[in-house]
């Protein structure tokens, strides 16, 4: 069970947070412009690779806020959290 | 039975407290210290079980947690009966009831031993090659099978014991009470680290506590005296916790740690009442000292599993913990130094060594020496080929080992014994490092895995770090210590050390016999009976990845987890197929590292706490007028009402009746409830619902549909504008919690410029819903000062009221087709407004009813529930609800997902109703739908998936979904059953009352 510093209330157990998927894909602003293949990478395409992973997760059982973690999936070592809209501190 | 197998001078075991025990149904005398094991022992019993799958015989093989062979069931037919129990583990009290399990109709005569001379034929995959072919006879095999097989039997009641969990933060938790435990703890607590020390034993101080061999001493000390003393100081240490009987069972990631510490598992049955049997403790650690030690080798020779055959060490331990000799004429076998120290325990005992047989060509160390000037006959560079007696050893014979140790030569020569220690040396117990993810290098020299990379703030000491000499652990376990906790440990300087051993070794992972290796029977997993020829014959076959072999030999996948046999495994392997060893992995070590009851994993969670429910306030009333309840998400809703003799269907069409007859009361409180305040609260619902929001007017409500971005429909339910920046959105029951998390999703990540807020309002209200034609009359007696015209209160609008001085909010929404009330009330006032409503109601039958009536009545008007007509591949328009799906918006989340190229094909599964032939047969949920019996394969068109009897229309509805239903308005379709066909009419969905005339009716 990982430790994960929440960005708005730090240290806090796995068990709090819920897990919510590959983070940075930005909701088209115009979708009725896309073709079906863009709509579809938009939709359905995410990454699941063995190595560092940028994450969206949400501190459900706590603040409520969603934050982006940077995880390396190989040994779930956490590499950096930082709040929505925020650029990746680690690459 | 012999009476001198026990040596009242071990001063772990009390003599003047005699404890009485029953195995197998006989009476035997023990003492306050003794296991199971070691009383057996004493009372001259090797033969505790049978074998898996051969059901031979088998004796104890170790002293502890490792064992494979001695596991019994605890207290037969009691309610805390318990299976899969190791003999070795259990402390004896008055009382104790046991009983070998594995074996019928009894230990000594076994009608499963059959199997053993049916071995030839029951091979390595066995049961996989021959029960799962053909499929259809599996039926009959699995009752054979299951008759058979399966270790113990389960408890038939309640467990009676407590079980609680606790959690634990401390800086340092050390595992393992050996002599490096011992150190780690005294130098993390003396130096301010807040410390747990744990260890699996009643006793602290592992294996040195009863080292008293003159050839390893500290400061000239036996190394007995020498850790007594420490273990003294350390229990005065205020830094220090110290739990015993507490087993560390998973290691997790973050230094997240579960351990069993177990209470009241060692006393008497009758002082266990109202105590805590087992305690689960999650521990968060800051750093984790690992000192698990290390678990001796068996060696794998052909009939390596008689009763009699123990564990060198185990021997050892017999002697100098419990007092009790294993056996009177006993035989050593050996490939390193360890066994000379169970031979000088034994020595100084007097009892009898017949022989030592000792792989290696040339022994030298000083313990060697002093063995041998006892005048006991070594046999170096010999093996065992073989050994003899069937419920106990009594015969091996031997023979010299080739230069290069891959066969036998010479002549056989017989030796009686009726105990033979064996030893191959010693396994690093790497389990817990392993589950948290640490890596494991192999040390060529002795032919051991070793912690190599560690994933988290830890440290493995002592023999689990592959360091076994005295001097060497001491040394080593100081200065790694030093560096982990970035200390001075002046405690320790002066530390003289001599150790006898030495450790050189001679390691042949299967040892040569005379016979061919299909004659043999070479035990590598004891429990499971898997051999050497079963893991040469997966090897043969094909499987190469140790997993692989691991499933087909079913070798370490006992309840032991193969804590004796798994190195041997790998070792064969590698050997056979002439890789190194490591090559193919070692197997995974998986938690727990011993097993745990179910008792244990659900501490406090039993019987009503097991899963959490919830009541709505009025909850009481419905239970005191007999409801049946149906769990909906977390909740306990009324079912329905049955009157005296009703069954289901009869109170639910009594309920459906009286509802549009005249007035029927609904709870609706489970119904989701989110507040939805900020300047763009609209807009925010522009975008979530697939209809538009911003002409709303302010007390108006209006129904909405919430799609996933994928363009299924995710949830629906009536939102009303409160006021300008306001509204109060309902969503189903079951949906509530996913549907705020969506909501803030899309508000945190995607729309943080909108100045919208969301709350949970759910629990604060209780939601109470009147409908039937007499409902107006009914809520005005209520809230007589709200006017309730039509001009005044019009369908889909809503109005702040009081009952009495509470304020109250009534919506004129349905969810029946009737006229319909919805009074939502501070929670705590729920029970006192619907019995208000009962009592107003009673001239006009009000009928409560539960959640069946109020799916037959929305199923009546063709109203979805979402997730049961639904199943998140239905787009809006498959539900043929286009009407509610904006045309002018440019987006609302889903939208442009309506009209994919799969989304816009015409023969998707459509919403359509459904009319039975024979009005009275009513469908069942689920049933298939086809149009076409004869074509083979049948094509399925959909399904049935919801389906009533309208007490009102007085035939059967169904509504299902079905392949192009749309277009078949009017057409016949089949609905295949087991013994019949039932014929059905394609209809509209909406069978009752279709212009809506009856929202507004007057009476
Ligand atoms: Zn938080």
């Amino acid at each position: 069970m990982f430790l994960i510093n929440c960005p708005f209330c730090g240290e806090r157990e796995q068990s709090e947070f819920k897990a919510g998927g590959e983070a940075h894909i930005v909701r088209p602003k115009q979708p009725t412009e896309l073709s079906d293949d863009e709509w579809a990478e938009y939709l359905f395409m995410r990454k699941n690779i063995k190595g560092v992973q940028f994450e969206r997760w949400n501190h459900i059982h706590g603040c409520r806020k969603w934050f982006n973690m940077v995880r390396d999936t190989s040994n779930d070592q956490i590499k950096a959290v930082y709040k929505m809209g925020e650029k990746p501190p680690v690459k | 039975m012999s009476n001198n197998l026990r040596f009242k001078t071990s001063k772990f075991i009390d003599e003047t407290y005699r404890v009485s025990f029953k195995f197998n149904n006989k009476t035997y005398f023990g003492f306050k210290g003794d296991t199971l094991a070691s009383a057996l022992l004493a009372n001259g019993i090797h033969l505790v079980g049978r074998s898996f799958k051969y059901h031979r015989p088998r004796g104890i093989m170790t002293s502890g947690s490792e064992e494979p062979n001695a596991i019994i069931q605890l207290h037969d037919n009691s309610s805390r009966t318990e299976p899969n129990v190791r003999a070795t583990e259990v402390e004896i009290y008055e009382g104790l009831v046991a009983s070998s399990q594995n074996c019928w109709p009894s230990v000594n005569f076994d009608i499963g031993g059959i199997n053993n001379l049916l071995s030839p034929i029951l091979p390595a995959g066995f049961y996989y090659k021959t029960f799962m072919w053909p499929a259809s006879f599996w039926e009959k095999y699995e009752y054979f099978i299951r008759k058979s097989a399966g270790l113990g039997k389960s408890p038939k009641v309640a467990d009676p014991d407590i079980y609680e969990h606790n959690y634990i933060h401390c800086d340092v938790l050390v595992i393992g009470a050996g002599i490096s435990g011992i150190m780690a703890a005294k130098m993390a607590a003396k130096n301010g680290f807040k410390t747990l020390l744990v260890d699996e034993k009643s006793y602290l101080g592992g294996s040195s506590i009863y080292d008293n061999s003159e050839f390893s001493k500290i400061n000239n000390q036996l190394t007995s005296s020498w850790l007594e003393k420490e273990i003294n100081e350390i229990s005065k240490l205020e830094n220090l916790e110290i739990k015993i009987r507490t087993s560390v069972a998973a290691y997790h990631g973050y230094n997240f740690l579960l351990a069993r510490e177990s209470l009241t598992d060692h006393l008497p049955i009758n002082q266990r009442d109202n105590k805590v049997r087992h305690r689960l403790l999650k521990i968060r650690a800051k750093k984790v000292i690992t000192a698990t030690g290390s678990i001796e080798r068996p060696l794998i020779f052909d009939n390596n599993d008689r009763p009699g055959i123990l564990l060198s060490s185990a021997i050892k331990k017999y002697i100098d913990l419990y007092g009790v000799a294993c056996g009177e004429n006993n035989v050593l076998f050996t490939n390193n130094d360890t066994a000379y120290e169970t031979a000088m325990s034994l020595i100084q005992r007097g009892i009898k060594i017949n022989a030592i047989i000792d792989n290696r060509e040339q022994v030298d160390s000083k313990i060697c020496y002093e063995v041998e000037k006892n005048n006991i006959k070594i046999y170096k560079g010999f093996s065992v080929v073989d050994t003899y007696g069937y419920r106990r050893i009594n015969k091996i014979s031997i023979m010299k080992l080739s230069k290069d140790g891959q066969t036998v030569i010479g002549d056989k020569t017989k030796l009686n014994c009726d105990c033979l220690g064996v030893s191959g040396g010693w396994t690093p117990a790497v389990h817990l490092f392993t589950q948290s993810g640490g890596k494991l290098k192999f040390r060529e020299e002795d032919q051991v895995f070793i912690p190599d990379v560690y994933p988290s703030d830890q440290i493995s000491v002592g023999s689990c770090n592959g360091d076994f000499g005295l001097d060497e652990i001491i040394k080593n376990t100081l200065s790694s210590l030093k560096k982990f906790l970035n200390i001075d440990n002046s405690e320790y300087k002066t530390l003289e050390i001599i150790s006898g051993l030495n450790q050189s070794k001679r390691n042949i992972w299967l040892l040569p016999s005379d016979k061919t290796i299909g004659k043999t029977k070479s035990f590598v997993d004891y429990q499971n009976d898997a051999t050497s020829k079963d893991i040469k014959l997966a090897l043969r076959e094909g499987f190469r990845s140790i997993e692989h072999v691991k499933r087909y030999t079913t070798t370490g996948m006992g309840t032991d987890q193969g804590k004796l046999g798994n190195m041997h495994a790998l070792g064969i392997i590698s050997e056979t197929a002439g890789t190194k060893m490591g090559e193919h992995g070692t197997t995974t070590f998986r938690p727990p590292y011993t097993p745990l009851t179910f008792g244990t994993i659900v501490g406090r969670n039993v019987g009503e706490f097991f899963d959490i429910f919830r009541r709505t306030p009025i909850h009481d009333w419905h239970v005191k007028n007999n409801a049946e309840f149906e769990n909906v998400g977390q909740w306990k809703r009324a079912w329905y009402y049955p009157k005296e003799n009703e069954n289901m269907h009869q109170a639910v069409q009594r309920e459906s009746k009286a509802a549009r007859d005249s007035a029927g009361i609904l709870d609706a409180s489970t119904l989701g409830k989110i507040d939805i305040q900020g300047t763009d609260a609209s807009e925010f619902l522009n975008r979530v619902y697939t209809n538009a929001w911003s002409k709303l007017a302010v007390g108006k409500c209006r129904y909405g549909l919430m799609l996933n971005e994928d363009g299924m429909v995710y949830d629906d339910g009536v939102t009303t504008r409160l006021g300008e920046n306001h509204y109060i959105m309902t969503t189903t029951t079951g949906g509530a919690a996913n549907v705020l998390g969506k909501l803030e999703d899309y508000l945190q990540t995607e729309w943080p410029e909108l100045d919208v807020y969301l709350s949970s309002v759910t629990d604060h209200y209780a939601t109470i819903s009147v409908c039937g034609p007499n409902s107006k009359k009914i809520v005005s007696k209520v809230i007589p000062d709200l006017d309730f015209s039509d001009e005044n209160f019009p369908h889909m609008s809503f109005k702040n009221a009081k009952i009495g001085n509470i304020k109250c909010k009534v919506m004129r929404i349905s969810f029946t087709g009737e006229q319909s009330y919805e009074i939502n009330i501070q929670a705590n006032f729920g029970k006192s407004v619907w019995e208000k409503c009962m009592d107003a109601g009673k001239d006009f039958n009000i009928t409560p009813y539960g959640t069946e009536t109020m799916h037959l009545l929305r199923a009546e008007k063709g109203f979805i529930i979402v997730g049961q007509d639904t199943d998140a591949t239905l787009t809006p328009i498959d539900l043929q609800m286009d009407w509610i799906v904006s045309k002018k918006k440019y987006d609302f989340i889903g939208k442009r997902s309506l009209y994919r190229s799969d989304t816009i094909r015409e023969d998707r599964k459509q919403l359509v109703g459904l009319l039975t032939e024979n009005p009275e047969e009513v469908l069942e949920e689920g049933a298939q739908i086809v149009s076409d019996v004869k074509k083979s394969p049948i094509e399925m068109l959909g399904h049935v998936t919801s389906s009533y009897y309208s007490p009102n229309l007085k035939k059967s509805i169904a509504l299902g979904v079905v392949k192009s239903g749309k277009n078949m308005l009017g057409q016949k379709l089949i609905i295949p059953m087991e013994n019949k066909n039932i014929n059905v009419i394609v209809a509209d969905p909406v069978f009752f009352d279709k212009e809506g005339k009856r929202l507004n009716a007057k009476l």
